[in-house]
C-alpha cells in the first residue's frame, strides 16, 4: 500500500491552519508589532489566532471523511464532533484571553495555545497507538508551558512543574502500556489490536496493558486517585490555560481513551447493540469512576478558593465522564460526546469570569466574587448560567449530558453490572454538589460588594465569548439533539 | 385549548422582560410583573371557561424533543391540572400585589418571582415524565435566591436548607424514573409508557422504585419527617415566596405524587400505603401541636401548612376516588388560604411593625392600628380550620369522608388533627389582634399616656390581593362544585384505575 501523502495532506489542514496561524502570530509579533505595548500585542495575536481557528474549523467541517493514510487517522462521526468541538473550545479559549490581564510575551502564549489545539486535533482522530502518544504529547508539553506562563508568580511555576511531574509520570505509564498492546498484539493500528483483542482473549499481558493506560488517563483526565496535581494546576496556572485544560484538552483526552477502550466503536448507536458481555477493564474503571465521583464531590465541599472548587468538580465529573466511556461501547459516543463538550463550555465560561474578575482586583477565595451582581451583571449572569450547568440543572445543557449519561449507564445491564449502581451513586451526589455551587452563586448574586470592590470593566471580546458559551449552554440544553444527533 | 402553553411562554417572557425593565425602574418591573402574573391567569381562566371535563389529560402540545431517548415535549391538561393552573395564576398575582413594596433589585426579584411560576405552570401542563422534572427543577433555583436575597430571619440557612431539600427529593426521583425507564425497557417517558416499563420489573424493584419517586415529591409537598424545611423556608422567605412556597409550590410535590408516583405502580403503592397514610396523620398532628407552641406567628402559619398538606397526602394514601377528589379540593384550598396567611402575616404585619413575635404582637394595639389586618387575619383564620362556608371545609370534608372508606383509624386520628388546628388557629388570631393588655384606668376617667403609634396604612394593592383570595375561598366554600366537577371526572382516567380504587365520585 503506498502511503497516500494527498490524502494526508487534505485531512490535516485543520492542522496545518493552526500551525501556519501560530507561526504567523510569532512572526508578526517579532516584526511589526515588536514596541507596541502588550494590549495591542495581544489583541493582534488574538485576531490571528480566532482566525487560524476559524479556518481549521471551516476545513475541519468541510473535511476529510472516514479512514485516512492507512487507518492512521480515522474520521468518523466522533472524531470530527470532538475535532469540531475542540476548535470552539479553543475559540472560546482564545476569546477568554482578552478578558484576563495580557500575558508578558502575548503572542507567544497565543502560538502555543495554537499548538496545544494541534495536538488535541490529532489526540481526537488519531487510531494508531504511535500517532496518539506524539499527539497526546504534543498537547501536553504545550499545556505545561502554558500553565507555567507566569514565570513571576510561584503559583504558577508550581502548578507548571507539578502538572509537568505528574503529566510526565502519566506518559511513562502509558507508553509503557501501549508497549505492551504492541508485544500481546504485534501492531500499533487500533482496529488490528481490537481483532487480536477479540481472538485472543483472557490475556494477562493485555490487563495489565490496559490498567497501564488506565493510569495514564486518570492522571491526565485528573480522575481519583490519579487526581493530585489538579487542584494546584487549576488554582496556580493563568485562568485561560486552566480553561484549555479543563476544556478542550478533557474533551480530546476522553475522545482518545474511549476509542482505546473500545478499537471498534460503533458510528452509531444501533450498530453495536448486538455486543455482549462486559470488557474486563469494567472493574477497573468503575472503581476509579466511583472514587472520583466520591471524593470530587465531598472535597469540593470543603473549599474555599474558587479555582480549587473548580478543579474538585472536574474531578466529579471526570467521574461521570468514565461512566459515559463504560456506556459508550454499546449506546455510542454520544453521551460522552455531550457531556463532555457541554461541561467544557461551562468551565471555561466560568474560568473566563474568574480571569475578568482577577485582571479587576483579585479572584482567589469564593469570596472574591462577593458582589458580582453589581460588580458586572454581564459575568454574574453569565457565571449564573455555567454554575447551574456544571450544577445540572435543567434546561441548560449540564443537565441534559448527566441525563444522557446516567440513562445510558443504567440501560447497560440495569443494576446487574456496575455501571448502573454508579449511575444511581451520581444521581445521588448530584444534591451534594448542588450545595457547593449555590455556594459560589451566593457570593455572586447574594452577598454584597465588598467596601472597596469597583465595577468590572469586560472588554468586548471576552464579553462575547462569555456570552456565546452561556448561548450555547442554553441552546444545547433546549435542543439536545444538536449534538446528540450526530452519532 | 391551545391557550395553555402560552402561561409557559408569557411568563417566562415577563421575567424577562422585568429584569431588563427593572435595571431602570422600579415601578416599571412591578407593572410587568403584574401584568404577566394577571395575564398567565386570564390565560388559565379562559381556558378554563372552555374546558370540557373529561377522563384522561386533553393534549395541548406533542412534539418531539429529543428523539434518541423517546422524549416528547408533551403537553396536556385535565381536571385536576386545570384546578392547580387556576391556583397558579391566582396566587401569583396576588403574590405581585403583596410584594409591591419591594424595592431592592426588583427587578431581579420579579424576574426570580415569575421564573418560578413558569416552572410551576409548565410543572401542571406536562404529559412527559421528563418535561415534569425539568419544569420541577426549574422551580427549584429560584427559590433559593428569592429566600437568600430578599428574605429575613436566618434566610442563607432557611434557602439553603430549602434547596437542598427540593434538589435531594427531586434526585430521588430522578433515580427513580431512570431506573424505571432504563430497567423496565420504556421508549419514552410519558406516563403510562413508564408505568407499562415499571410493571416489567421485579416486584422487589418495584417497591423501591415506587419508593424514590414518590417519597421523593412527598419531600416537596412536606411529608412527615422530610417537612423540617417548610418551616424554616416559609419563615425567612420575602411574603410573595413564602406565598408561592406554600401556595403552589409544596403543590407541586403532591401533584408529583399524584400523576407521576402513584400511577406508575401500583404494586409499590400497596406496599407503601399504610406507611404513607400514617406518615401523613402522624404529620396533621405532630405539625399541629408544634404550631400550637410556636412564639413566632409565621413559624404558627408554617407549620400549619405543613399539617394542612397532610391532609393531602392522606387523601391520597386513601386511594379512593372520593379521597383523592378531596386531596385535590384541598391543594387548591390551603394555596389560596396560605397565601391569604402569609400575607397578613409577612406583608401587613411584619413589614410595618418588624417582628412576628406574639409576645411582642399582644403587647401593641394592632387590631386598632391595623383594622384591616385583623379582618383578613380572622377571615383566614376560619377558613383554615374549616369553617363551613369556606373552600378548607369541603376539602377536608371530603377527604375525611373518603379516608374513612378504607380506614376509618385514620380518619379518627385526622379528625383529631382538625382540633388542633382550630386550637393552634384561634391561639394565632387571639394572640395577635385581641391580647392587648387592658390599660388601667385612672380615677376621674383620665386616661393614661399612650405612645402615639403610627404604622403605614394598608395599600391599595394589599386590599386588591387580600380580596382576590378571600374571594376564591368564599366561592370554592360555598361552590365546591364548581372545582369537583373538574376533578372527579379526570381521576376516572385510566392511568388511575389501578390504583384509585371504589368510591363513587
Amino acid at each position: 500500500m503506498s502511503p497516500d501523502f494527498a490524502g494526508l495532506f487534505g485531512a490535516l489542514r485543520p492542522e496545518a491552519s493552526l500551525v501556519l496561524g501560530a507561526l504567523a502570530v510569532l512572526g508578526l509579533d517579532l516584526s511589526v508589532f515588536r514596541r507596541r505595548a502588550p494590549e495591542a500585542r495581544l489583541r493582534l495575536a488574538l485576531g490571528v489566532g480566532i482566525l487560524a481557528v476559524l479556518a481549521a474549523a471551516a476545513w475541519a467541517a468541510a473535511g476529510a471523511r472516514g479512514p485516512v493514510f492507512g487507518g492512521v487517522l480515522i474520521f468518523d462521526p466522533l472524531a470530527v464532533a470532538a475535532r469540531l468541538g475542540v476548535l470552539g473550545l479553543t475559540l472560546l479559549t482564545l476569546g477568554v484571553t482578552r478578558g484576563a490581564a495580557a500575558p508578558r510575551h502575548p503572542a507567544e502564549y497565543v502560538a502555543i495555545m495554537l499548538l496545544a489545539a494541534t495536538g488535541l486535533l490529532l489526540m481526537a482522530a488519531a487510531q494508531q497507538l504511535l500517532l496518539a502518544f506524539l499527539a497526546l504529547e504534543l498537547a501536553s508539553l504545550s499545556l505545561y508551558v502554558l500553565a507555567g506562563f507566569d514565570r513571576d508568580r510561584p503559583e504558577s511555576a508550581e502548578a507548571a512543574l507539578k502538572y509537568f511531574l505528574f503529566g510526565g509520570m502519566a506518559a511513562a505509564f502509558l507508553l509503557f502500556g501501549f508497549s505492551l498492546v504492541y508485544g500481546a498484539t504485534g501492531s500499533i493500528d487500533l482496529p488490528v489490536i481490537a481483532g487480536q483483542m477479540a481472538r485472543q482473549g483472557d490475556n494477562p499481558l493485555l490487563r495489565v496493558a490496559l490498567v497501564m493506560i488506565l493510569v495514564g488517563f486518570g492522571f491526565k483526565v485528573a480522575a481519583a486517585p490519579f487526581h493530585l496535581w489538579a487542584p494546584d494546576v487549576y488554582e496556580g496556572a493563568p485562568a485561560p490555560s486552566a480553561a484549555l485544560i479543563a476544556s478542550a484538552s478533557k474533551l480530546a483526552g476522553f475522545t482518545l481513551f474511549t476509542r482505546l477502550l473500545w478499537p471498534d466503536l460503533p458510528g452509531s448507536a444501533g450498530s453495536a447493540a448486538a455486543r455482549s458481555g462486559e470488557p474486563g477493564w469494567f472493574p477497573a474503571v468503575a472503581l476509579v469512576a466511583a472514587a472520583s465521583l466520591l471524593l470530587g464531590n465531598l472535597a469540593a465541599l470543603a473549599q474555599t478558593s474558587v479555582r480549587r472548587l473548580l478543579a474538585y468538580s472536574a474531578i466529579a465529573h471526570a467521574g461521570a465522564l468514565l461512566l459515559a466511556v463504560m456506556a459508550a461501547g454499546r449506546f455510542g459516543p454520544g453521551p460522552l460526546f455531550y457531556y463532555a463538550s457541554t461541561y467544557g463550555l461551562a468551565t471555561v465560561g466560568a474560568f473566563g469570569v474568574i480571569a475578568v474578575v482577577a485582571r479587576a482586583g483579585r479572584c482567589e477565595a469564593i469570596a472574591d466574587l462577593a458582589g458580582l451582581y453589581r460588580r458586572s451583571p454581564l459575568l454574574a449572569g453569565c457565571l449564573t448560567v455555567y454554575i447551574l450547568s456544571l450544577a445540572g440543572i435543567p434546561p441548560l445543557a449540564g443537565f441534559f449530558g448527566k441525563f444522557a449519561v446516567f440513562a445510558a449507564a443504567l440501560r447497560l445491564d440495569g443494576l446487574a453490572g456496575p455501571a448502573g449502581w454508579l449511575a444511581l451513586l451520581a444521581i445521588a451526589l448530584s444534591a451534594v454538589a448542588l450545595y457547593y455551587y449555590l455556594i459560589v452563586l451566593k457570593q455572586a448574586l447574594v452577598a454584597p460588594p465588598a467596601a472597596e470592590a469597583r465595577s468590572i470593566p469586560v472588554p468586548p471580546l471576552a464579553a462575547l465569548a462569555l456570552l456565546a458559551a452561556a448561548g450555547l449552554i442554553l441552546w444545547f440544553g433546549l435542543n439536545p439533539t444538536a449534538l446528540l444527533g450526530h452519532f | 385549548m391551545s391557550l395553555l402553553p402560552w402561561t409557559i411562554t408569557l411568563t417566562f417572557a415577563g421575567a424577562l422582560l422585568a429584569l431588563v425593565v427593572g435595571r431602570r425602574s422600579a415601578a416599571a418591573a412591578r407593572w410587568v410583573a403584574l401584568l404577566t402574573a394577571a395575564g398567565g391567569w386570564s390565560l388559565t381562566l379562559l381556558a378554563a371557561a372552555r374546558f370540557v371535563p373529561g377522563p384522561g389529560l386533553q393534549t395541548l402540545v406533542d412534539a418531539a424533543w429529543i428523539p434518541g431517548l423517546g422524549v416528547r415535549y408533551h403537553l396536556a391538561v385535565d381536571g385536576i391540572s386545570l384546578t392547580l393552573l387556576v391556583l397558579t395564576g391566582l396566587v401569583a398575582t396576588a403574590g405581585v400585589l403583596f410584594s409591591w413594596n419591594i424595592g431592592e433589585r426588583t427587578g431581579e426579584f420579579f424576574a426570580f418571582f415569575l421564573t418560578l411560576v413558569a416552572g410551576v405552570y409548565g410543572v401542571f401542563l406536562s404529559a412527559d415524565a421528563l418535561v415534569f422534572f425539568v419544569f420541577y427543577e426549574i422551580a427549584i433555583v429560584p427559590k433559593y435566591f428569592l429566600i437568600a436575597i430578599w428574605g429575613s430571619t436566618n434566610r442563607e440557612y432557611g434557602a439553603m436548607k430549602l434547596a437542598l431539600y427540593s434538589f435531594a427529593g427531586s434526585a430521588l426521583v430522578l433515580a427513580g424514573l431512570l431506573w424505571t425507564y432504563a430497567v423496565g425497557g420504556a421508549h419514552g417517558f410519558g406516563f403510562g409508557e413508564l408505568a407499562a416499563a415499571a410493571a416489567t420489573l421485579s416486584p422487589h424493584q418495584q417497591v423501591v422504585v415506587f419508593a424514590l419517586v414518590f417519597f421523593g415529591f412527598a419531600t416537596l409537598a412536606g411529608i412527615f419527617p422530610l417537612h423540617t424545611w417548610a418551616p424554616t423556608g416559609h419563615v425567612a422567605a420575602p411574603t410573595a415566596a413564602s406565598m408561592l412556597l406554600a401556595g403552589v409550590v409544596m403543590k407541586l410535590g403532591a401533584y408529583g405524587c399524584l400523576r407521576v408516583a402513584l400511577p406508575l405502580s401500583p404494586l409499590g403503592f400497596a406496599f407503601w400505603q399504610t406507611p404513607i397514610a400514617w406518615l401523613a396523620a402522624i404529620g396533621i398532628v405532630y405539625a399541629g401541636l408544634v404550631a400550637l407552641v410556636q412564639q413566632d406567628l409565621k413559624f404558627v402559619i408554617g407549620y400549619s401548612s405543613v399539617s394542612h398538606m397532610g391532609f393531602v397526602l392522606l387523601g391520597l394514601a386513601a386511594a379512593n376516588t372520593r379521597a383523592a377528589s378531596g386531596a385535590v379540593l384541598q391543594m387548591f384550598s390551603h394555596g389560596v388560604i396560605a397565601g391569604l396567611l402569609f400575607a397578613v402575616v409577612g406583608r401587613m404585619i411584619y413589614d410595618r411593625t418588624h417582628t412576628r413575635m406574639l409576645a411582642e404582637l399582644r403587647a401593641l394595639p394592632l387590631r386598632r392600628l391595623l383594622p384591616f389586618a385583623a379582618v383578613v387575619f380572622v377571615i383566614a383564620g376560619f377558613a383554615s380550620m374549616g369553617l363551613p362556608g369556606f373552600s378548607g371545609f369541603p376539602a377536608e370534608l371530603t377527604i375525611l369522608i373518603g379516608v374513612w372508606r378504607t380506614a376509618p383509624l385514620w380518619a379518627a386520628v385526622a379528625a383529631l388533627g382538625v382540633l388542633v388546628a382550630a386550637a393552634f388557629t384561634l391561639r394565632a388570631i387571639q394572640l395577635t389582634f385581641f391580647a392587648t393588655p387592658e390599660r388601667p384606668s385612672l380615677p376621674g376617667g383620665a386616661r393614661p399616656f399612650e405612645p402615639v403609634l403610627h404604622l403605614a396604612p394598608i395599600t391599595l394593592a394589599e386590599k386588591a390581593g387580600a380580596v382576590l383570595l378571600i374571594g376564591a375561598t368564599v366561592l370554592v366554600g360555598l361552590r365546591p362544585d364548581l372545582l369537583l366537577d373538574w376533578i372527579n371526572p379526570a381521576l376516572q382516567s385510566p392511568l388511575f384505575h389501578a390504583v384509585l380504587k371504589g368510591g363513587a365520585p
